[in-house]
């Protein structure tokens, strides 16, 4: 009891902080914790709009018995596994480029890399679609000069993907770009001129010295960029469809259409389950891969 | 030293090459948006294609401004971004605030609560938050489109990062001059944390600005579309007509370049200090 009436004195002389927090924290509540809780709940449900009906993991498995879904996870790491590995390269490469350069130009070159960045994915895919286009875009155009046969590059299965994967990286990264620029101007210039001492050329300094030390970065921009790339959506949406043949329906775009086009609200809740779950073991391995504490 | 070694070297020459073909192809696609949004409109689907227009022409933007709705986008896309900006700023101040400089029996739980929840894919909410918001009557609705643009951890675990760097003994000197608690956050807060709100403000303002999933779900009346969806819906209607559709494209994309030319500091800083550690 006196436990209790002190712990409720503390909560009071504090009351200043919750008030504080109130406003977002409920807002946050309402629109972010209750629907993640109610996304478990709902794939465990047969839900309609006159009823719902609890049907314990009977979504799961039918979801797990839809080919299409699997088709969706290989998909999803496909692109993931093309996308992020290609960007933190690009990312790498060009900000060991411009890192010897002076202030002014290395600024010049993180805004020109991130410009479209700031462009809408829907801007960005309606450019690409443009340029993809069979007939009159403009890659089949640069390849004719060089004597290739125009290509329907979203039309055919095999090509879809890696149009997909090849926009991505040539648009992206320029955010990794300013972080991996951000640290390796934070490590201490010491340790460079001791390893030039020693006699290390550059290649080995950067690959000794450089690389290791950017490790919690890269660490951050692995686990950010693959959850990211697991939630492509509106490129697909606007560029394929999901489609040929079901070759770019991703995760999120089947989630999209069995709620939004099927109505099915528990199979789309169960695979958004999945979602999570894989999302929440990818960041938990990456931690544990990447994440041993640097030290100086 | 070791800078000004390399700076003499040839391979600076060749690297500095190197970036400037690899800026370019970054930014071509852009650059190829606005070419054709300034070509003849008949010109679009014609071989070999110009790059630079040899008869520039803002036809194609008035074939776009004569669709209908294209204002209304424009607007709905301005006030949601505008709402969800103003409203995320003060409220995830507070809570930033409360959590960087304040000790209260479950602060740290919720903090990490955010923390942890920034790891969840936003999609997982997708499904329940359209049936609430159905059940709120607010499908097709500013409301609708807002209230979910406002609930993410993202902001507060910004702000927290933020405002743990201003001095503690400022906040207790306001304190003790007789600032009420309120006061303090208004007048002494807020005016040291702007630097912070600009970054966070930019964000989220560029994040809403750009969205596509949720509104394209919230939505279904084409007068409740924001800029983004309604160019989709466009692009599903007018499939092959590449020169109106890099107008609309261009006139959507300029806002954001301008404000990124205008506020190049903050984007790159605050790229930086979102992927701060907690």
């Amino acid at each position: 009891m006196a436990a209790l009436r002190q712990f409720g004195k503390r909560v009071f002389k504090a009351r200043w902080a919750y008030f504080f927090v109130l406003p977002n924290f409920a807002v946050y509540t309402v629109f972010f914790l209750i629907p993640v809780l109610w996304s478990m709940v709902l794939s465990l449900l047969d839900y309609q709009w006159w009823g719902m009906e609890f049907v314990g993991l009977a979504n799961y498995s039918k979801v797990f018995a839809n080919p299409i879904f699997w088709k969706a996870l290989v998909n999803t790491a496909y692109y993931t596994f093309g996308v992020v590995p290609l960007w933190l390269g690009k990312a790498l490469l060009i900000s060991a480029l411009i890192f010897p350069f002076r202030k002014p130009l290395q600024t010049f070159f993180k805004a020109a890399f991130y410009l479209p960045h700031v462009t809408s994915a829907v801007i960005l895919s309606l450019i690409w679609m443009w340029i993809y286009n069979p007939p009159f875009g403009l890659l089949n155009y640069i390849l004719g000069i060089f004597g290739f046969d125009a290509v329907a590059w979203l039309g055919n299965t095999v090509t879809a993907m890696p149009s997909l994967i090849l926009m991505q990286v040539v648009m992206g990264g320029g955010s990794s770009i300013v972080l991996i620029s951000a640290a390796m101007n934070g490590i201490p210039t010491y340790l460079y001129e001791a390893a030039e001492l020693d006699g290390a050329r550059p290649a080995q300094i950067y690959l000794r010295v450089t690389l290791p030390l950017l490790r919690p970065t890269l660490l951050y921009l692995v686990v950010t960029g693959t959850i990211n790339s697991f939630q492509v959506f509106t490129n697909i949406y606007l560029m394929t469809r999901g489609g040929p043949q079901f070759s770019t329906t991703t995760i999120v775009y089947m989630i999209y259409d069995t709620a939004f086009k099927q109505f099915q609200f528990g199979p789309a809740s169960a695979m958004a389950m999945v979602l999570f779950v894989i999302t929440a073991i990818f960041a938990i391995v990456q931690f544990r891969w990447l994440g041993q504490e640097v030290e100086y | 030293m070791l800078v000004e070694e390399k700076k003499t070297r040839p391979g600076h020459y060749l690297s500095f090459v190197f970036l400037l073909g690899a800026a370019i192809i970054a930014l071509l696609p852009l650059y190829w948006m606005v070419v054709t949004a300034l070509q003849q409109p008949t010109l679009t689907v014609s071989f070999p294609p110009e790059w630079f227009p040899s008869n520039p022409t803002f036809l194609n933007f008035q074939r776009f401004f004569g669709r209908p709705h294209v204002l209304t986008w424009t607007t709905n896309s301005l006030i949601v971004a505008l709402a969800v900006t103003g409203i995320q700023i003060f409220t995830c101040a507070m809570a930033g605030y409360a959590f960087a400089k304040k000790k209260f029996p479950g602060g740290n739980f919720l903090f990490y609560l955010y923390i942890a929840s920034m790891m969840i894919p936003g999609q997982v909410t997708l499904v329940p938050l359209f049936l609430i918001m159905s059940r709120l009557n607010l499908l097709d609705t500013y409301a609708g489109l807002v209230l979910p643009g406002i609930a993410g951890p993202f902001g507060v675990f910004l702000m927290k990062q933020f405002i743990s760097t201003l001095p503690t003994d400022l906040i207790e000197a306001a304190t003790i001059d007789g600032c009420g608690e309120w006061l303090t956050f208004m007048k002494v807060i807020l005016p040291l944390a702007k630097p912070g709100l600009a970054v966070l403000g930019i964000f989220t303002f560029m994040g809403q600005w750009n969205q596509f999933l949720w509104p394209l779900i919230i939505t279904n009346s084409s007068s409740m579309r924001t800029l983004p969806v309604g160019l989709a819906l466009l692009q599903e209607e007018l499939p092959m007509q590449y020169g109106l559709l890099m107008a609309g494209a261009t006139y959507a994309a300029i806002p954001m370049i301008i404000i990124f030319l205008m506020f190049q500091k903050y984007f790159l800083r605050g790229i930086t200090v979102g992927a701060l550690k907690g």
